[in-house]
């Protein structure tokens, strides 16, 4: 079984100009009829990614996934994998595997055969069929239930079943179309790690398709947010939360306040905004704006400053009414009303046992830092 | 909850419409008396004069003689409506759209609404134009019996066969191409198998339909190869004989087992869907 650790998720080989991609996805449409699922798509995976395809369901993700493993021929554009055009190869024929939603486990044969059966397609003998799969069910916990039949499994065992069956030919790109989807939460969140393991063990890149944002954070080496058949921003997981592009991608991910306001004049260290909302607001410079022109600034809630009396040091400050509030346990999320009428979302960490947590109907001052608001044009 | 007595009365009224004359015939198949109508006593003289001369009964007495060919000529044609029905119903579920599409599902159906004398007229019709053309089939006979019945049955396996097809999850014949196997090794190793039960029970409905058939076989049968249905009707039309009472009770037997089976197996293969 190979073992390279030198290309798991720790280099980041996209930040280097002069890498070369493993995947390359070159203006790939794809349509159904009238519907275009997939629009003019170009994308660069390298090796011992681990890539997650994020958006919601319709966006043309799992579309993209099928016309990589074959399934699906594109309209336009090109697939290479491995500098190898992919046009023409049919499914059985691609260095890819894919892992099902459904799992796909064949029900008619043991968990051992559901594994053996890409092997024993490509001709091994299946005296080394089966150790091969010896091994990858040992890595995948299974070595026990290797004569079961997939009914007799429990979903999470036919998850690594599935998960096995389609590293057991060490493709050389795996496309994981929601694998933690059919889950309960607790199981999803220990599975998404052992995924992690499992992928950075092997040295597989891995292409994964999800709808859940957590596990896209959580896994991912890069996110491509997709949006009706677009890729509307690839990046870290930080740089997706963190410097998100569009006003899309700062609301899909994580949850965001967005203020409307149009760009005033310059100043030396920072650049008015007025808001309706928020009044005149002193945000970072971003080069490029002109006077007069449309923005949104964007606010992540835990980023929001909530006191009951406005801070000495706040720049942007405004006072506002708890509205709502509720209680997680870690945290505490709050509505907050400001006196024009909009609601802000607020969340605040609950660090020691605060004797007076502000709490609902309070007046309250809402500060914001400058650094922390993103600026948007889109 | 109150169910009331209208429920329960039609159900028992249901009931003895559908299954009183079979228990009448089941009844009467144990009747002392050589009159059909009126009751002797009990006695099991009729399955005894059945089997007359033992082991040689089934060549020497004409109504076992004509279940022999009977179910032979089931066997055969189930097994090639099945065959012809699973084809059928894969060009129809897995092939995506195609020209004429529409055309050859309503053909295919077609069958089961169409009178079994037009079917049976129609396949005459081709026999004696074919022998003709083509000097085959020659002559009427067990031939010919087989390819009408399998031509008919053919369209109920094909219904079977087509829903649980659509049934069938996709994304295992596209985990099986994807691990390297080519579109007939997945027909063979994934599809087949999965569909298996629904093509059993669709063989045995086709077997039962086959053994039924009196009007499509009269059209198309020759000398020598008259099937049970046929024997029976001909001689209940020189008076009714307690011994085909008998047989009949034999056979009623033999397809309540197989419908038995056939639910079953249908009803296992939902479980396990699921």
């Amino acid at each position: 079984m190979p073992s390279n650790p030198s290309i798991a998720a720790n280099t980041r080989p996209w930040r280097d100009p002069s890498a070369k991609p493993f995947i390359s996805i070159r203006h790939i449409t794809k349509r159904f009829g009238d519907f275009t699922a997939v629009n003019d798509v170009s994308l660069d995976i390298y090796r011992g990614e681990l890539f997650c395809l994020l958006g919601g369901s319709g966006c043309g993700k799992s579309t993209l996934l099928r016309m990589l493993a074959g399934f699906e021929t594109p309209t336009q554009g090109q697939i290479l994998i491995d500098g190898q055009d992919m046009a023409g190869v049919p499914a059985d024929k691609r260095p890819t595997n894919m892992m099902f939603q459904s799992y796909a486990l064949f029900p008619h044969m043991s968990v051992e055969k559901n594994v053996a059966y890409g092997l024993l397609r490509e001709g091994k003998s299946k005296a080394e069929a089966y150790a091969r799969v010896a091994e990858m069910l040992a890595l995948v916990k299974l070595e026990k239930y290797a004569k079961r039949k997939p009914h007799q499994l429990s979903g999470g065992q036919r998850q690594r079943v599935a998960l096995a069956r389609s590293l057991i030919k060490q493709p050389k790109l795996l496309l994981l179309d929601e694998p933690l989807g059919a889950l309960d939460k607790k199981l999803r969140e220990e599975t998404q790690f052992e995924l992690i393991n499992i992928q950075e063990t092997l040295g597989v890149t891995f292409i994964v398709v999800t709808h859940d944002q957590d596990e896209a954070m959580t896994l991912a080496t890069r996110i491509g947010v997709m949006t009706e058949g677009v890729i509307a921003q690839i990046g870290e997981p930080r740089e997706i939360y963190e410097t998100p592009q569009s006003r899309f991608v700062a609301d899909f991910i994580g949850s965001v306040n967005l203020f409307e306001g149009q760009v005033g004049p310059a100043a030396p260290d920072f650049m008015r905004v007025d808001t309706a909302d928020l009044g005149p607001v002193a945000v970072p410079p971003r080069p490029g704006l002109t006077q007069g022109q449309t923005v949104w600034l964007a606010m992540r809630p835990e980023r929001v400053w909530l006191t009951r009396e406005k801070p000495a040091e706040a720049i942007n400050s405004v006072r506002g009414e708890v509205r709502d509030m509720g209680y997680v346990g870690h945290m505490s999320s709050y509505v907050v009303r400001l006196d024009n009428g909009r609601l802000v979302r607020v969340t605040q960490a609950n660090e020691g046992r605060r004797d007076n947590p502000i709490t609902w109907d309070e007046q309250v001052s809402v500060s914001f830092e400058p650094a922390d608001f993103r600026v948007l044009t889109e | 909850m109150k169910r009331g007595w209208f429920l329960p009365v039609f159900a028992v009224l249901g009931f003895a419409f559908l299954y009183a004359p079979i228990i009448s015939l089941v009844v009467f198949s144990f009747n002392e008396s050589r009159l059909v109508t009126v009751w002797g006593g009990f006695s099991t003289q009729w399955y005894g004069e059945l089997f007359a001369d033992g082991w040689d009964s089934w060549q020497t007495n004409p109504l076992l003689a004509a279940s022999l060919i009977s179910l032979k000529v089931a066997a055969i044609a189930a097994s090639i409506a099945t065959v012809i029905g699973t084809l059928a119903a894969f060009v129809l579920t897995r092939f995506g759209k195609f020209r004429g599409k529409l055309l050859l599902t309503g053909m295919i159906t077609a069958p089961l609404v169409m009178p079994e004398v037009i079917i049976g007229l129609s396949l005459l019709l081709l026999f004696v134009s074919m022998e003709m053309v083509l000097g085959w089939p020659a002559g009427r006979g067990l031939t010919t019996v087989v390819i009408a019945h399998g031509t008919f049955c053919a369209a109920y396996v094909a219904v079977i066969a087509q829903s649980r097809l659509r049934d069938m999850d996709e994304s295992l014949e596209e985990a099986a191409r994807d691990l390297g196997a080519g579109p007939v090794r997945v027909f063979f190793d994934i599809t087949l198998p999965v569909i298996a039960p629904a093509l059993v029970s669709g063989w045995l409905l086709a077997f039962t339909l086959s053994l039924d058939d009196l009007v499509v076989a009269s059209f198309v049968s020759g000398p020598g190869a008259s099937t049970l249905p046929m024997v029976i009707f001909s001689k209940v039309r020189l008076g009714v004989s307690p011994d085909v009472n008998a047989l009949a009770t034999i056979i009623i037997a033999i397809v309540a087992l197989a419908v038995t089976i056939a639910g079953v197996l249908l009803r296992r293969q939902a479980r396990a869907a699921r």
